[in-house]
């Protein structure tokens, strides 16, 4: 997994609540066997025309999103399915933390596998995120895993929680089974205890 | 019981039975004694496992059933398309290669993940079942604490039989009183949801308590238990009582005998201690509840089936209000009128939440004898082989076909529209499934959930219709 230490950069704000597993990569392109590609499929259904062409309403075919690596996204994000397609066609697409008031628990823990940080701020702190990039889209968000605090210009700064473990994870860059792995012995007791 | 023991609740018995490591600070290593797979969440997993060299720790604890991507259609092995084919094909070489039982497209055992797995008797009170769905939380009708878990963690429990998890928190949700007539087990669920939202239970284990809960047959605790993520849950569970016994007595992986009997003694003291309490608690008054209906694009957004959609008015919240109005363009509803009355295209009876036998029975107890309205397209799905022979033996089949149904073969089909079972853009479906999302039973679909009996009355009428009203004609 990519370490994730400090990050500034502009954002692609999204306010819109409830986004569900099947808007950020709908089911039909579940049917790969690996995990490539899927950012090109990222919020599909809202990001192409019928006819295949990209949708110039959609937030994500503006050319000031070009190399966003943050989305500030409305309430309740990634609510639905257990589906790891989402953050993977997120961090595919190059994004590497959302922001939000509130993430579904399975989303949460699926993209804290993969880099991607689930940034949650208070409402009052996401409205002025939104008031500061929706008008201006180079204004840059400094996320600092460190000392868990989100900045940007005018005075907005705010901190966010995030466990422990998960952050040890994302600072070393390690992945979890590495660590599930070291109970090896514990694991095996348990299993002989109980039969 | 003496005063130091810890009053605990059936989540928390079940949890602390199953925490194999706690470090300070760190999330628990917790076993898990069931781990379900099929086609779409599985093959990075094992792609992992081989990158790194690793086995599947119990294969023996491990059973794959492919399911998502299968086709429906009678006496057909045709697949949608040759990305579909390699899934299930992988599946299939990756059980055979770490010697996981598989319920293959064929078997007579194969059928819907959460269907399977009661079915078989593998889902048993107590147990810890994964798998890498979000409608795995229908297993917690047993008493089980089941949960849906991402491919990372499918790999995980593979390589482990562990899962790195940290303690939710409880919530109560008691039904007391009576259910009426036309109201079901499908229209608690959804009223749950619209009472607290589609985020309403995020970071908490659901148990599901009281009168009407007790009342319920096991396939309707699962239908209730299905959709505790639509709610934000990742599980929900209901305390094993005599009906969850005498559902699994007999099954083939359940204990026999003496065996038997000694599970059942442990099982029953899978309960919440009396005294014990929930983080949160939500009560629903069964008296009051009427046939459900969903209006919008989650599942929180649900009302009675007799009443008037909401306007924008009725949202305080700004961004409630925006979602509402969006929901509300892409449904091309009118804000404040009625949805009785409103033309369908296509009823589907399926899904993980209501594909089981007595779904089928409520269906077709509506069926009978009537006819599918003209121009609307009426799909059944049974959940498994299991129910579909079931099914047949009780005349089912006929019913439906003679009413004009379409009487499929068994699959997630139009609930997640990956098959080629799928709405078309514009459709209007009454569906009996779990998602009411943009685009989820098909780009462009819109979908109204309700339940077994309402969605039967929609295909009649060819418009939503209260069921009540055919169930007393």
């Amino acid at each position: 997994m990519a370490k994730f230490t400090t990050l500034t950069s502009h954002a692609v704000p999204l306010p819109v609540d409830n986004v569900d597993t099947d808007q950020i990569i709908p089911a039909r392109f579940l049917k790969v066997t690996d995990k490539n590609g899927l950012g090109d499929n990222l919020f599909c259904d809202w990001r192409y025309l019928k006819d295949g062409s990209p949708n110039p309403d959609f937030v994500l075919n503006e050319p000031e999103s070009r190399g966003a690596q943050i989305l500030i996204a409305g309430d309740n994000f990634g609510s639905g399915s257990s589906r790891e397609h989402a953050p993977w066609a997120l961090v595919g697409w190059g994004f590497r933390a959302i922001i939000s008031t509130g993430f579904a628990d399975i989303f949460k823990s699926n993209a804290l596998k993969n880099g991607l940080l689930p940034v949650e701020v208070s409402p009052e702190t996401h409205k002025r995120l939104m008031e500061a990039v929706q008008p201006d889209r180079t204004t840059e968000i400094t996320i600092d895993l460190p000392s868990q605090t989100v900045k940007a210009p005018g005075g907005i700064e705010s901190s966010f929680p995030i466990d422990d473990f998960s952050k040890h994870c994302l600072l070393e860059g390690l992945d979890q089974l590495g660590y599930l792995l070291s109970f090896e012995d514990q694991i095996s007791r348990y299993e002989q205890q109980r039969t | 019981m003496t005063s130091t023991m810890k009053l605990k609740t059936l989540f928390q018995k079940v949890w602390d039975e199953h925490v194999v490591v706690q470090e300070a600070g760190r999330p628990a290593v917790l076993y898990i004694d069931l781990h379900l797979i099929h086609e779409v969440t599985s093959p990075q997993a094992f792609t992992g496992l081989r990158e790194r060299g690793l086995k599947v720790r119990r294969p023996d604890k491990t059973v794959a059933t492919m399911d998502h991507s299968t086709p429906t259609l009678p006496k057909s092995l045709w697949v949608i398309d040759d990305q579909a084919k390699a899934q299930l094909a992988q599946l299939e070489r990756n059980s055979k290669e770490f010697g996981i039982e598989l319920f293959a497209l064929g078997d007579r055992r194969n059928g819907i993940v959460h269907v399977i797995g009661p079915e078989r008797g593998l889902t048993q009170p107590g147990k810890t079942i994964v798998c890498g769905d979000s409608h795995t939380s229908t297993h917690g009708a047993f008493g089980a604490l089941a949960f849906g878990i991402g491919t990372s963690e499918v790999e995980h429990v593979l390589a482990t039989q562990c899962l790195l998890q940290r303690e939710p928190k409880t919530f109560e949700v008691r039904v007391d009183g009576q259910l009426m007539p036309g109201v079901t087990a499908k229209d608690i669920i959804l009223a749950l949801c619209a009472k607290i939202g589609t985020g309403g239970a995020t970071g908490h284990v659901i148990e599901y308590t009281g009168s009407v809960i007790r009342s319920l047959d096991m396939d309707g605790r699962m239908t209730v238990c299905n959709m505790s993520i639509e709610a934000g849950a990742r599980a929900g569970m209901i305390a094993p009582d005599d009906t969850t016994f005498a559902y699994l007595e007999g099954r083939d992986r359940v204990p026999k005998g003496a065996e038997w009997d000694a599970a059942v003694d442990r099982w029953r003291q899978l309960r919440t201690d009396d005294g014990a309490t929930f983080d949160k608690t939500v009560i629903i008054d069964a008296n009051k509840l009427e046939p459900m209906i969903t209006y919008g694009t989650n599942p929180g957004m649900g009302m009675p089936i007799s009443q008037t959609m909401p306007t924008s008015e009725s949202f305080d919240d700004p961004s409630q209000r925006a979602a509402f109005e969006k929901a509300m363009k892409y449904m091309s509803l009118q804000p404040g009128e009625r949805l009785l009355g409103k033309k369908i295209d296509v009823v589907f009876i399926g899904s993980c939440t209501n594909s089981r036998i007595s779904d089928l029975r409520l269906a077709a107890g509506v069926l009978s004898g009537r006819k599918v309205a003209e121009g609307v397209r009426t799909l059944v799905v049974p959940g498994s082989h299991d129910v579909k022979r079931q099914a047949e033996a009780e005349g089912l089949d006929q019913i439906f076909k003679d009413a004009g149904a379409e009487w499929r073969e068994p699959g997630c089909s139009m609930c997640i529209a990956m098959n080629g079972d799928n709405l078309e853009p514009g459709q209007y479906a009454v569906s009996t499934s779990n998602r009411n999302f943009e685009g989820r039973q098909g780009k462009g679909g819109r979908t109204f959930l309700a339940s077994p009996l309402t969605a039967a009355a929609a295909a009649v009428a060819g418009e939503v219709t209260d069921p009540r009203s055919l169930l007393l004609a």
